[in-house]
């Protein structure tokens, strides 16, 4: 696969995943009225279409696609930076303890019948408030490997807080709780609306800039540790900007989408057979076809019924033969 | 008459014998079980929250503990000493949260479950009973079952006389409305949307115990396109169906849905159909799905047939507070209630 053009690829995937995303829906919206509407709303003009649709395009369809893209390109760009970070091919951004994190918080918001943006803030604010805790525990014990003990202090404070969510399921409501923190648990932007755009995008927006500028330094802690720093790179520092970048772009994703998880995983690796393994390229790649594959598996997730299938389902459903066949495809040339 | 050993034995054993054998009687439960129950029923373990409210309207006394404590807000409306009675835990359903010694501790004369009858109920009925020794008694908590679930319960009370009452209540409520229902041709019975959730995006399937009293009054669900339990919708889903009447437990979205422009478009909001369920002590459409339903059935009937329906809620609401709560609600009470408070 040419790698000079990878990058393209991973922005035409984006672009598909946009167009599709936009035209298809349970409400009707015809692709004249839609385009007629971008038209009318780029060049400032009333636009001659029926109110209803107007409000489906900007209000309902609108938000909910930009929030698949956020959420996706967020997922991906913070799994790649941790499978460089950990050097170790098997990390999702949830490693340390952000998804199990904002899940408890969450779970926790259903549990006390908070609102909405309440449920998301504690969502957001568990994820951070994990992966922070992971993070003193493993350095307090100064190791000889650091991130070692980072992996395994995430694994074990991620297994307490999973213990903290079955305590909440066991003890919720059956006839109203329950069901929502399942479906919560699955992940879902069902009820994305405008309001939840702004949260999710300062936060996405600034830890993938953080990425993003980090991406050249990303190359040398693929490295060991010692190796790294023979370099001149000051790799503490590094590894809690990278962290905390990560954290802030997941907790945020995973407070307004729920759980979703293989995006993170999976997705980089596919970004990884289009542009190679210079976190230069790949960080931008990862966020592309992260934004594109996600707005492709909400499409689905919002069209294929009239009720709303869970987005943890149909990513492992479409995402695992895709990879499968991927694997076989270019395992020759896989480093 | 010569009196030999087998006589005097066969006597003896009668006499011993018959008194129990006349007193044990047995009770065929909606599982098509016979099952013998003790002379004295007085203690009961609700085995979920459909059965404590059935159990509570009909003999608090009995009632040993409700699933969850009645939150203070309920308590209001609940009389007879109901909020003194312990949280015991829920025994079915999904997961269970009592212990099986616990239970034995309470020493229950019978295990009361009210809900759906089917294989892993029955399974698990009969896997308590065998377990425990205590006979369990499931009923079907079929709306329409509502007065069978009282009549039955009377039989296993041996106070079927005022079991009747109740099952009366059931009858002549169910009967009368639908009777007027039956009247509108189809093509006049209103869409429904029943919202669930802050945002209001999650509603019950067709054939779902959630939706069961709106789909009895014959209103168009417009869910119904496919069967199960609750489901999570999409608001675009929502105004594809455009419902003509919005009926909601959620006070927090029968707040925000007049007013916001995604949800502005349905005729329902336009026209104002939007109906917040009364829910106090217990919720008047589902949540939980027992005979607290009855008076929400007359209230279902008034916000989707007006028309048909002219009478004024408040003395009823008295009346089946006063019956089935066991305490009488003040004006001021039953204006909270009906407006939805939460």
């Amino acid at each position: 696969m040419g790698r000079s053009y990878g990058l393209l690829i991973a922005f035409a995937v984006l672009i598909a995943g946009l167009l599709l995303a936009f035209t298809v829906g349970r409400y009707p919206v015809s692709l004249g009225d839609l385009l007629h509407l971008v038209i009318a709303k780029l060049t400032g003009r009333s636009p001659d279409v029926p109110a209803a649709v107007q409000n489906v395009i900007w209000l309902v369809r609108g938000p909910r696609v930009l929030a698949a893209a956020l959420v996706g390109a967020a997922l991906a760009v913070a799994g790649t930076a941790f499978q460089g970070l950990f050097r170790n091919p098997l990390v999702s951004p949830d490693l340390l303890g952000a998804s199990s994190g904002a899940a408890l918080g969450a779970v926790l918001g259903i549990y006390f019948s908070l609102g909405v943006l309440e449920i998301e803030a504690l969502a957001f604010a568990g994820g951070l408030v994990a992966v922070g805790a992971v993070y003193l525990i493993g350095s307090a014990m100064s190791p000889r490997d650091p991130v070692l003990v980072l992996v395994l202090t995430g694994v074990v404070i991620g297994a307490l807080l999973g213990a903290g969510v079955g305590l909440l399921k066991y003890m919720a409501d059956p006839y109203n709780q329950l069901p929502a923190m399942t479906f919560w648990l699955l992940g879902s932007l069902a009820a994305t609306n405008v309001t939840d755009l702004v949260p999710l995008f300062g936060p996405v927006a600034l830890g993938t800039l953080v990425l993003l500028a980090l991406r050249w330094r990303m190359n040398v802690m693929a490295l060991p540790d010692e190796e790294a720093r023979a370099l001149g790179v000051p790799t503490t520092a590094l590894r809690i900007a990278i962290v905390a970048a990560a954290t802030l772009v997941t907790s945020a994703s995973v407070a307004t989408a729920g759980i979703v998880g293989w995006v993170g995983l999976v997705v980089p690796h596919i970004a990884r057979t289009l542009v190679g393994p210079d976190f230069a390229r790949l960080i931008p790649a990862a966020a592309l076809l992260g934004g594109g594959f996600l707005l492709l598996i909400d499409t689905l997730a919002r069209t294929m019924t009239a009720t709303e299938i869970p987005l943890g389902i149909l990513t492992a459903l479409v995402g695992t033969p895709f990879f499968i066949w991927l694997l076989a495809s270019v395992s020759k040339t896989w480093a | 008459m010569t009196i030999d050993r087998r006589t005097v034995l066969t006597g003896l054993s009668t006499a011993l014998l018959l008194p129990r054998l006349a007193r044990a009687a047995t009770v065929t439960d909606a599982t098509g079980r016979a099952i013998a129950i003790p002379d004295q029923v007085e203690r009961i373990f609700a085995a979920g929250p459909p059965a404590s409210i059935l159990l509570y309207t009909f003999a608090p006394e009995f009632l040993l503990g409700w699933t969850r404590s009645p939150e203070p807000a309920q308590c209001e409306f609940l009389g007879l000493g109901a909020c003194d009675k312990p949280e015991v835990g829920r025994l079915t359903g999904r997961g269970n949260t009592t212990n099986l010694e616990v239970l034995l501790k309470l020493k229950p004369d019978l295990i009361l479950d009210v809900g759906t009858v089917n294989d892993t109920y029955i399974s698990l009925a009969t896997r308590v009973q065998d377990e425990t020794g205590i006979p369990y008694v499931l009923l079907d908590g079929r709306f329409d079952a509502t007065a069978l679930a009282y009549r039955q319960l009377g039989e296993l009370t041996h106070r079927q006389g005022q079991a009747e009452d109740f099952a009366r209540y059931a009858d002549t409520t169910i009967t009368t409305i639908k009777g007027r229902i039956d009247k509108i041709p189809d093509t006049q019975k209103p869409s429904v949307y029943y919202a669930r959730g802050p945002r209001g995006l999650e509603t019950g399937l067709s054939g779902s115990i959630n939706v069961e009293t709106i789909e009895f009054l014959g209103a168009r669900n417009v869910a119904a396109e496919r069967r199960g339990g609750m489901a999570t919708v999409s608001v675009e889903q929502v105004l594809a169906w455009n419902p003509d009447v919005i009926i909601t437990i959620e006070p927090a979205f029968a707040a925000s849905v007049r007013t916001d422009p995604v949800w502005a478009p349905i005729k329902a909001v336009q026209t104002g159909r939007i109906h917040l369920s009364p829910r106090l002590p217990f919720g008047w459409v589902d949540f939980p799905p027992s005979v607290n339903r009855l008076i929400g059935l007359w209230w279902l009937a008034k916000v989707l047939y007006p028309d048909l329906f002219p009478e004024d809620l408040r003395p009823m609401t008295r009346d089946f507070y006063r019956q089935f709560y066991h305490m009488t609600p003040t004006d001021a009470q039953i204006d909270a209630v009906l407006a939805g408070s939460p």
